[in-house]
């Protein structure tokens, strides 16, 4: 997802009767659906997961716009140039949801910049995936923003508080984004035969990429088990997995285009289709940075951090002066 | 935010380069009062380096869909906030004053709606 492989404790679940009564309130609040805030006690366990899964969440928003805003310029028309322009700063804006809501577990909004410059935390891998036609955003936001959203409406859910209430916040703004990306897709599929076949070619590239969003099978994970009984996640990655698959499938058949996988059939049985594991190798590779522009995006974001300084510390000069002349005045 | 470290630019007259420098924009608290006559609600926080650009921020992260008509920026170090472990001396009073609340008393169904 927009956070992957995220870590917990590594310790496995523990039972009710393992815990000491402060972690066992704890739970079972937890347990009984009510929201841990701010100030309330909690493990170390469930702070640090939280900071690592959020400050991911939030920094795949922030990369998430590279490969967008490559787009902006050369937009079709004006009509489609302002709409992915308010999409993309949607995305800056959930980016800020995110770490704000991070940034009440204690950690500073630095550390997570310092951490995602380093390369020391990640964002989401499909981030690393160029968008080469403007059938790409199309694609992006039918098939990239479409996983988020099996992700982001559960985690409206999640016990930490700031992080639920973020997340209530971006998924009703995420709807425009996918809806915007399908119109790119059906416009472009009931085009021209050019105009298809670049709708085509997206749907070829993005189709694995995306599933790979939702992480690896976790059924055996410890670190999701926890995850889950913390309830900061909600479903397995096989479930949403799934689920994306089921609601995609019947929207490809609509604009007229192959999903490319040959495996991919209606199971009346499960009552969902079967459908080919995306390349895991591929999707390992890219986490450890090497994707097609895993180089370039953090380049960039490092050079507008780089370059953005002394903006940053005029105007931070700046509200310092006024403030010194006010006092004075007074 | 500014950067985590001292700046490069040694040559402008803006601030002392010699001394560590703050490291981050101050944080603000945003509430936002909706078009229907509710109150202000706080919505989140964000970063500015002073209330005036906090509000400009504020605009653009928080009511890009007009969820609101006016906007409060407060210093996030300026709240005081009830911590939780005060909640029981806080609250649990109200438990055993049920009487403050209508349903209470039992009205007679001849004295009609009250």
């Amino acid at each position: 997802m927009y956070a992957q492989m995220v870590k917990s404790t590594g310790e496995g679940v523990r039972s009710l009767d393992e815990m000491d009564p402060q972690e066992r309130a704890f739970q079972e609040r937890i347990d009984a659906g009510g929201k841990i805030e701010p100030k309330d006690w909690m493990p170390d366990g469930y702070r640090k997961t939280l900071i690592r899964q959020i400050g991911q969440h939030a920094h795949s928003e922030i990369v998430g716009q590279l490969p967008e805003g490559n787009w902006i310029t050369r937009a079709p028309t004006l009509e489609r140039k302002a709409i992915l322009l308010a999409k993309v700063q949607d995305e800056a804006g959930h980016g800020l949801y995110l770490y704000c809501a991070a940034e009440t577990l204690g950690v500073t909004r630095d550390q997570m910049t310092r951490d995602l410059l380093s390369g020391k935390m990640k964002y989401s891998s499909i981030f690393n995936y160029p968008t080469i036609t403007w059938a790409d955003m199309g694609a992006v936001g039918w098939l990239v923003d479409g996983a988020a959203i099996m992700n982001q409406v559960p985690l409206q859910r999640t016990s930490y508080g700031p992080y639920a209430r973020a997340m209530v916040r971006i998924c009703k703004e995420e709807s425009f984004h996918q809806r915007q990306g399908f119109d790119i897709m059906m416009k472009m599929a009931k085009g021209t035969a050019e105009q298809k076949r670049m709708a085509q070619d997206a749907l070829n590239r993005f189709w694995y990429p995306s599933l790979m969003m939702f992480g690896p099978s976790d059924a055996e994970s410890i670190h999701s088990a926890q995850s889950m009984a913390w309830k900061i996640k909600m479903n397995s990655n096989d479930e949403l997995r799934q689920k994306f698959v089921d609601l995609t499938a019947p929207q490809a058949d609509y604009l007229g285009l192959t999903i490319p996988d040959e495996n991919l059939k209606w199971n009346e049985e499960k009552g969902g289709y079967d459908f080919s594991e995306p390349d895991w190798d591929e999707f390992f590779e890219v986490l450890k940075g090497n994707g097609p522009c895993s180089v370039e995006r953090l380049e960039d974001r490092n050079r507008a951090w780089d370059e953005g300084r002394w903006v940053r510390e005029a105007m931070l000069a700046h509200a310092d002066k006024k403030r010194a002349a006010k006092l004075a005045a007074e | 935010m500014s950067s985590p470290e001292s700046s490069a630019y040694k040559a402008t007259e803006a601030a002392p380069h010699d001394v560590v420098r703050r490291t981050e924009w101050p944080l603000y608290e945003i509430f936002i009062r909706g078009q229907h006559g509710l109150s202000h609600r706080h919505v989140g926080s964000l970063h500015a380096p002073d209330a005036e650009r906090a509000m400009q921020n504020a605009r653009d992260v928080y009511t890009r869909r007009k969820e609101g008509v006016s906007i409060w920026v407060v210093e996030a170090s300026k709240i005081t906030a009830s911590s939780p472990d005060d909640k029981g001396h806080m609250y649990d009073p109200a438990d055993d004053k049920v009487y403050r609340h209508p349903t209470f008393f039992d009205i007679p169904e001849e004295v009609g709606t009250m």
